[in-house]
Parts: structure tokens; C-alpha cells; sequence
């Protein structure tokens, strides 16, 4: 999973999630990794097509949950990114996911991602006296597909798919419940 | 509102849900042939429609549906006279007069241009 904690869900409206980036986490050792003949150190940073997943998960999640997770939902196309700052390890980031459009065949959703780096945070609420706050990363918007209505038996394609949702299993399940949804 | 200001609004919606340039969009160029669009992006294309002219769109009355799975409609690769019929009836926004010279279901994608998305919003707003 790349979102670790659902804390907000209003149904069919809006989905907020949380992810702490950890240096514990395997891919930041390589991105960047240290560049000895440019005489540069490691630098970690969460490569952005993982933060673009995790807003992703956040949509997903949303539009599953208004359909009671009776169809599979797909991630079909991502039609504008703009992502603004770096999240590195100890941030926390938040993706907001809320939906614009839903039919039968699909949903609209548009994300917005803020970070709150803790140390910096930390130091500047200490230093204004004002309360710790979130920094704006950027934007997706995406569009997913209520799969079973656009290729499975019942629509264009005609194609069969296995009986159950394939799409939300396990690990979407206990997120939920770890969340106290 | 004018055909101009319908293109107008219609260029935009296309350029933001195709990422094509402005001066691609020509009244003859076709979605799939000549500005990339895929099956998905026809889905992405009606909601940014409505959104647009504040209209709704209904399921199949843009594009077509429910014609390649009907063996009455396609036999062999080709729409039949009675699926033609049937297009006709469904999608009057549609210029179907050099396809149904050689009416093959997988050109069916090419019958829809920039034009023919101009027609159905004046046919809407009409």
C-alpha cells in the first residue's frame, strides 16, 4: 500500500489519507543514490511516480467505497500532474482525493497533495508562536473505470472476469479497518 | 452561441483531455486517428462536455454502444444495413456517407472528427 492511515471519508465525496515517508524504505536508498564520481552523497527522495500511486490509492479507495466495493474499480487515465516540492523521509504527506463526476461507467476525481515536514514545521511554529501547518506538493487528476460496466459481460467488450472484486482485497481491507472505517 | 464560440469550447475541452496542441484541432481531424484519443479518453471527453455546456450527455448518445456485441448489427468485420440503420437513428450528429460505402466496424472509431462533436453540442443547444 502507499497510503498508510484513511483519516477522513465522507461517501461518495471525499477521501483524505496519510503517508509517512521512511527512510526505512528500500526505494529511497536508490533514488538518488550517491554518485561517488560526481562526488555526491545519497539523497533521498520519494520518487514521484509512487506519490502519483498513492493518490491514486486515495481515489480508488474513494470510489470503490460509494459502490460498497461491489465493482472493480481501475486507475484509466491520469490527465494532469503538477507536483510542486520533494517529500523526503520523515514528511508526512496528505492526499485529499474528492470526486467530480460519477456514472455507471466511471468517476472524475481530483487530488490535491500537501506535505508537513516536521523539523521545519516544528521550528517555525516555535519561532512564529503559530501552529504547525501543511505545504502544498501539487495536483493529479485522474479518471477510473467501473471496470466490470465498461469491458466485463455487460458492456463493450463482452469479457469475463473472475467472480468477486479483484481490485479491493486484502490489503485495502485492513487499511480500512486499521483506520477505524 | 456561435459555431465559432461551440469549436472554441470545444478546442479547449479536447486539447485538455487529449494533451494536444491548439492548432491540431481542425474541424476534419479525427479523435483516434489524428489526435490520439483512446477508449477511455472518449469517457474523459463527454464529462468534460457537460462540464462545459452544463449539459448531460446519456450513455451511448456521443459515441456508439451496444453495437459491436449485437451479431444482428456486425457479422464478419462489417455493420450490417440493419446496424446502420440503427447508428443512423442513434447518432444524428454522425456523417456516416463515405463510411457506409465500406462499412467496417474498426473504422467506425475514425467516423468521429472535431466537426462531429461541433454538430452534436449545436444539436444539444439547439
Amino acid at each position: 500500500m502507499w497510503i498508510d492511515r484513511v483519516v477522513e471519508l465522507v461517501a461518495s465525496q471525499k477521501l483524505v489519507a496519510i503517508k509517512n515517508v521512511s527512510l526505512a524504505e528500500e526505494h529511497l536508498q536508490d533514488h538518488f543514490g550517491a554518485d561517488g564520481a560526481r562526488g555526491l552523497g545519497a539523497c533521498p527522495v520519494m520518487p514521484a511516480c509512487f506519490i502519483i500511486e498513492g493518490m491514486a490509492q486515495t481515489g480508488g479507495i474513494l470510489v470503490g467505497h460509494a459502490e460498497g466495493f461491489r465493482l472493480n474499480v481501475v486507475l484509466a487515465k491520469i490527465s494532469r500532474v503538477e507536483l510542486l516540492r520533494d517529500a523526503i523521509p520523515g514528511d508526512t504527506l496528505r492526499y485529499t482525493a474528492t470526486i467530480e463526476r460519477m456514472d455507471a461507467m466511471g468517476a472524475t476525481v481530483k487530488g490535491t497533495i500537501d506535505l508537513m515536514r516536521h523539523g521545519d514545521d516544528h521550528r517555525a511554529s516555535i519561532a512564529s508562536g503559530t501552529p504547525a501547518g501543511w505545504q502544498p506538493v501539487g495536483t493529479v487528476e485522474m479518471m477510473f473505470s467501473h471496470l466490470d460496466n465498461n469491458m466485463g459481460a455487460g458492456g463493450q467488450a463482452g469479457r469475463d472476469f473472475p467472480s468477486g472484486n479483484f481490485v479491493f482485497g486484502e490489503s485495502f481491507q485492513t487499511l480500512l479497518r486499521s483506520s477505524g472505517y | 452561441m456561435t459555431r465559432d464560440e461551440i469549436l472554441g469550447k470545444v478546442r479547449t475541452v479536447l486539447v485538455d483531455a487529449l494533451a494536444v496542441d491548439e492548432d491540431e484541432v481542425t474541424l476534419n481531424a479525427s479523435l483516434v486517428r489524428d489526435l490520439g484519443a483512446e477508449s477511455i479518453d472518449f469517457l474523459d471527453i463527454v464529462f468534460k462536455l457537460e462540464q462545459a455546456f452544463g449539459f448531460k450527455i446519456q450513455q451511448g448518445e456521443l459515441f456508439p454502444e451496444n453495437v459491436a456485441q449485437d451479431p444482428k448489427y456486425v457479422q464478419a468485420g462489417k455493420v450490417t444495413s440493419d446496424g446502420i440503420a440503427a447508428l443512423k437513428a442513434r447518432l444524428p450528429h454522425v456523417d456516416f456517407s463515405t463510411w457506409e460505402k465500406d462499412p467496417s466496424l474498426n473504422k467506425v472509431a475514425e467516423l468521429f472528427t472535431v466537426d462531429t462533436i461541433v454538430r452534436f453540442v449545436e444539436k444539444k443547444l439547439g
